[in-house]
């Protein structure tokens, strides 16, 4: 620990874990070289994202700066200031592809949906750690519905890549605060016995159809499976060692579509193989197992509940994205964390990394 | 006690969250263990599958189509070339504001409705970058108007393309035929790969015919495309292989001066050299500009064309089927001489009509009070009928029909290009097989005169004024003299084929038809007396004709301005010269022009006159021996002309040429060809 201190002790003190920010430089700078790439060699697109990396590392270091106890005394001001914001998106909202998302503030467009990544798990941390742990089933009832509300409210703009980040980062604080197995595989079985009588009565042929078509897109190559047909020509093509830097045919040739954003990943593993998409798993992994170890070693229930759920929601990211490219996951619109181009989500992902960061250099203060 | 419930809270709790870490990490092992054996599944294990699919999607092939084959006169003037023709385009992506660019355009250049009608319904079938067609065929002047205002018309181009261009497009309508665009229906016959970049196929005459040599071999490009077809870059090139070019045996002079003659007239003429059966002018009258075809003829003017009574489409050497009428005589009177029928000094006596033995029915004479004592020579010279009434009474129709179809009539020529009637030399056979009835002598008297059934094509009796010519060669008339590829540095000689060659039994029979004939230009009295001219070089040998349209009824005549345009006879003619030496026959067949003398002869005789002028004396003088024969090959030099051999005085059967053809015919390329001239062969031979 001394020793620590010591190697650490600068950034210690402006509150930074050196190992997590050199490893999601590193990333950064993977995403950097596949987003060059990705975007057709468009320097204006990267100077964007420059200004965006910016303003993330910006808000990471402001909220490393605020301890996890005051965190969790402005979590439910953040949490009803979300709600009401997201309800005003659903009335004044600005619509953009199908969807209203954002409010438009005149000077930038504001995406609450984003803020609740952060606000849901705050909030039922700060509801659970005010109670015992594990919590009482009346307690799990009453975090639930406080998550639902959000939640709802998010895939009605409809943002069901959003929803699900939401409402995961809610459940892996429920889930790290205790709840028992029994009632867990109680819910599990609760939902299948819901989910199946309204597949065989309640729902429409239509309805079906359009499920079905989301959890197998191929089955519509021409529609909603032309995406994930082309991404996965793009990923088998790239073999072991890929097909090299700025080569990929089916990224530059434009048969990939969203290759920049939600895409990215294919053109990653077209252009840098097997071998390459391993070291980034790695990379990405080294990341989360470096988060479950501060969380371990945080001080205090919101702490503990809030930093879990950060890294749990960053590998739910991962997961969704790389298994929705490679097609064993419906399509979601979900970016890969820190190296897809756009705004909002690489703003909210630091801000997570900063609550991580926070929660494990505010410790010593505490102890003493 | 608050304090120990909270210090064991605060035990439990924090082993419950160890526990939970655990999960967790179990949990993040376990998706990502998922997400590498689905990424191994895709990258290592099925790779080849994908890199396929890859390939795919990244590269495209796409035809080059070849420059179709040139065809040439056989003075090496062109008839059918590849011009440059300009098409003004715009290629919707680069545009801001098509319907304003249009606007604009139009205070330049004339833009029709339909240009734009049709511009529209393309932009919607057109990728965005891909270049629609306003305006075809631009001229020099429009496309430097467009030019100079290019700057300021963004996203239109001008673009260059090859079109089929017939320099004589009105005489070489009917032979030379035209290109079109490819319809449905040939789409389904044509090559399919080969015609993968061509858009347009010959459709009538030697363009069609030929269309297996002129078309070439297409070329490919295997190129890099985008998502949305653009082409990024060329990977791969085979150029395409040109088609062949055509020398005819055609002179478009001759061919112009037979149009000229016609003036306004309608009717068919056909020259042939008799010597070796080449097709050296071929003309049916009215004509039409083949160009009108290449890029699609608009309909007003296709209805006009193809409603009009004088039907400019129909080819009339080739199709137009006439009674033959008087110029069948000669060839009856050889046949007499030739079958022991008559004596050469055979004389009948013409009262002006003719009676079968028991027969009331009187067959008249044109000349209503008889020709009086008549020879052979004076039945040819003055066109008597009842001679020949008589003639065929003794011949018989079964003879008659043999000795005429070994000069080809009834039967088709096997001409190199598609199409050809086969006019008609009835026999008894005929008459059971396609009217079921029994042949009746009345009909044999008037076939005598080359009415009743008798039907030719001008062709066919060009064809058969040659044979007559040459002593009884029959060749199968050929347009097209050699075939040049682009690889090869001199043409192939298309051989010429002897298809029969007639028994002479006596030589001074054809002679005494010979000079008989001779005598219808050269005598006092002969039909066609008016071509006769004051220091000819050479003389000819013809006949007139004149066919009849509309019968008259018996016992009565007929004035002929009180008869309809329509209803007017057929003027036919048909001669050879010089009568030694045979260089040029011909026949030449007006419709509704009256009497062959006054109206078809003419123009005979300036087609006769325009062809022989190239020749010296000497050339045109009867060929004494060998040495003679040598002296004419300079003559080549005097007309300078990209084709260096000169068709005339070449290619007789049996020399060494042969062996050229013989040896292209049976390359695969020029197989498609050989078939075409084949299946002529074969009909032809079923025929005979």
């Amino acid at each position: 620990m001394a020793s620590r201190s010591s190697q650490q002790g600068l950034f210690f003190r402006i509150h930074i874990d050196l190992t997590l920010l050199l490893a999601l430089l590193a990333l950064i700078a993977a995403g950097q070289v596949i987003l060059y790439s990705a975007g057709g060699e468009n320097i204006a697109l990267m100077q964007r994202q420059w200004i965006r990396l910016g303003v993330a590392f910006a808000v990471m270091l402001a909220i490393a700066q605020i301890s996890p106890d005051t965190m969790r005394r402005w979590s439910p001001v953040l949490f009803i200031f979300g709600t009401i914001m997201l309800i005003a998106v659903l009335l004044v909202g600005t619509k953009a592809l199908g969807a209203r998302r954002w409010l438009d503030l005149g000077l930038f467009r504001f995406q609450p949906s984003e803020m609740m990544k952060l606000a849901v798990p705050m909030m039922i941390a700060w509801f659970l750690s005010a109670g015992n742990i594990p919590p009482s089933n009346r307690r799990i009832f009453a975090a639930l519905a406080i998550l639902i509300v959000p939640v709802l409210l998010i895939a009605k703009q409809p943002d069901l890549g959003t929803s699900l980040l939401v409402s995961s980062a809610g459940l892996f604080v429920i889930f790290m605060s205790g709840v028992s197995w029994r009632l867990i595989l109680g819910f599990i079985i609760a939902g299948i016995s819901f989910t199946v009588p309204m597949w065989l009565f309640l729902m429409r042929d239509y309805q079906r159809q359009r499920v079905l078509t989301m959890l197998n897109p191929e089955s519509d190559p021409l529609g909603s499976g032309y995406h994930i047909i082309q991404s996965k020509i793009a990923i088998g093509s790239g073999g072991s060692f890929g097909k090299g830097w700025l080569n990929g045919t089916q990224s530059h040739l434009e048969f990939l579509p969203e290759r920049h954003t939600d895409f990215i990943f294919s053109v990653f593993a077209e252009e840098f193989g097997f071998s390459g998409v391993l070291i980034l798993l790695t990379l990405y992994m080294f990341i989360i197992f470096r988060g479950i170890y501060i969380t371990t070693q945080a001080h205090g229930t919101y702490a503990r509940l809030l930093g879990a759920s950060v890294v749990l929601t960053f590998l739910i990211y991962i997961f969704v994205n790389i298994g929705m490219v490679s097609g064993i996951l419906p399509v979601v619109g979900v970016p890969l964390p820190l190296v897809s181009y756009g705004g909002t989500s690489i703003v909210t992902l630091m801000a997570g990394f900063g609550i991580l960061m926070a929660i494990h250099t505010h410790r010593k203060l505490l102890a003493h | 006690m608050a304090a120990k419930q909270l210090i064991k809270d605060h035990f439990i709790e924090l082993r419950i969250f160890q526990h939970r870490s655990i999960v967790a990490i179990v949990f993040t092992i376990v998706l990502f263990g998922i997400l590498a054996a689905r990424l191994f599944y895709l990258q290592i294990t099925n790779h080849d599958h994908f890199t396929t699919l890859s390939q795919n999607n990244r590269v495209s092939v796409q035809a080059i189509p070849p420059t179709r084959g040139l065809i040439y006169d056989r003075n090496g003037i062109i008839l059918a070339e590849n011009l440059p023709s300009y098409t003004l385009q715009i290629i919707p992506e680069q545009t801001r504001d098509i319907d304003n660019l249009i606007e604009e355009l139009a205070t330049l250049i004339e833009i029709r409705d339909v240009d734009i009608k049709k511009f529209k319904k393309e932009v919607k079938r057109k990728r965005r970058f891909e270049g629609v067609p306003l305006r075809f065929r631009l001229t020099d002047e429009e496309v430097a108007i467009i030019s100079v205002n290019l700057h300021r018309l963004p996203g239109v181009e001008i673009q260059a393309q090859l079109t089929r261009y017939y320099p004589y497009g009105r005489e070489t309508s009917h032979v030379v035929g035209y290109v079109g665009r490819i319809n449905e229906k040939e789409l389904k016959t044509l090559p399919v790969t080969n015609y993968s970049g061509t858009n347009h196929t010959g459709k009538l005459g030697i363009e069609k015919s030929y269309e297996a040599l002129l078309h070439g071999q297409v070329g490919y490009q295997k190129v890099e495309t985008n998502v949305r077809g653009r082409v990024l870059r060329v990977l791969e090139r085979s150029n395409p292989t040109p088609g062949d070019d055509l020398y005819l045996n055609l002179d478009i002079n001759l061919q112009k001066v037979a149009a000229d003659a016609f003036e306004g007239k309608r009717g068919a003429l056909v020259a042939i050299d008799p010597q070796n059966g080449h097709i050296l002018a071929m003309l049916s009258m009215p004509d039409y500009d083949a160009n009108l075809f290449v890029n699609g003829i608009d309909s007003k003017t296709y209805k006009a064309l193809n409603t009009s009574w004088e039907r400019p489409l129909y080819n009339r050497t080739l199709l137009g089927s006439y009674p033959p009428g008087s110029t069948t005589k000669p060839f009856f009177a050889l046949a007499g001489l030739e079958l022991n029928v008559i004596a050469p000094d055979h004389e009948i006596f013409c009262p002006g009509y003719y009676q079968l033995k028991g027969k009331s029915h009187k067959y008249r004479d044109w000349k209503k009070w008889g020709h009086g004592k008549t020879d052979i020579t004076k039945s040819i010279v003055e066109s008597c009928d009842v001679f020949y009434y008589d003639l065929a009474f003794q011949l018989g129709i079964d003879r008659m029909h043999e000795f005429m179809s070994s000069f080809g009539f009834g039967q088709r020529s096997g001409i190199d290009i598609l199409g050809e009637r086969s006019g008609l030399m009835p026999s008894r056979e005929w008459k059971k097989r396609v009217h079921n009835q029994v042949w009746f002598p009345g009909e044999t008297v008037i076939a005598g005169i080359g009415q009743g059934y008798v039907l030719v094509t001008p062709l066919q009796l060009a064809l058969a004024t040659a044979t007559l010519a040459n002593g009884g060669k029959l060749y199968q008339p050929q347009l097209v003299h050699s075939i040049k590829r682009k690889s090869d540095p001199i043409p192939r000689l298309v051989t010429p084929q002897l298809v029969r060659e007639i028994k002479v039994n006596r030589p001074s029979n054809w002679k005494q038809v010979y000079h008989a004939m001779t005598e219808v230009i050269h005598g006092r009295r002969g039909t066609a007396r008016r071509l006769n001219k004051t220091g000819m070089r050479y003389k000819i040998a013809g006949k007139t004709g004149t066919a009849q349209v509309f019968t008259v009824a018996q016992d009565a005549s007929y004035k002929e301005e009180d008869l309809e345009e329509r209803l007017k006879d057929h003027a036919l003619f048909m001669a050879f010269a010089p009568v030694d030496n045979p260089k040029i026959a011909i026949a030449v067949v007006v419709e509704n022009g009256g009497h062959g003398g006054s109206v078809a002869a003419p123009i005979a005789g300036k087609v006769i006159e325009s062809y022989l002028s190239q020749f010296s004396n000497e050339e045109l003088k009867a060929p004494q021996t060998n040495t003679e024969q040598k002296q004419k090959k300079p003559s080549a030099s005097k007309k300078p002309s990209a084709y260096k051999q000169p068709v005339r005085n070449k290619a007789k059967p049996g020399n060494q040429q042969t062996h050229n053809t013989a040896q292209f015919l049976n390359e695969p390329e020029y197989q498609s060809h050989k078939n075409l001239t084949q299946a002529h062969r074969t009909k032809e031979n079923s025929h005979g």
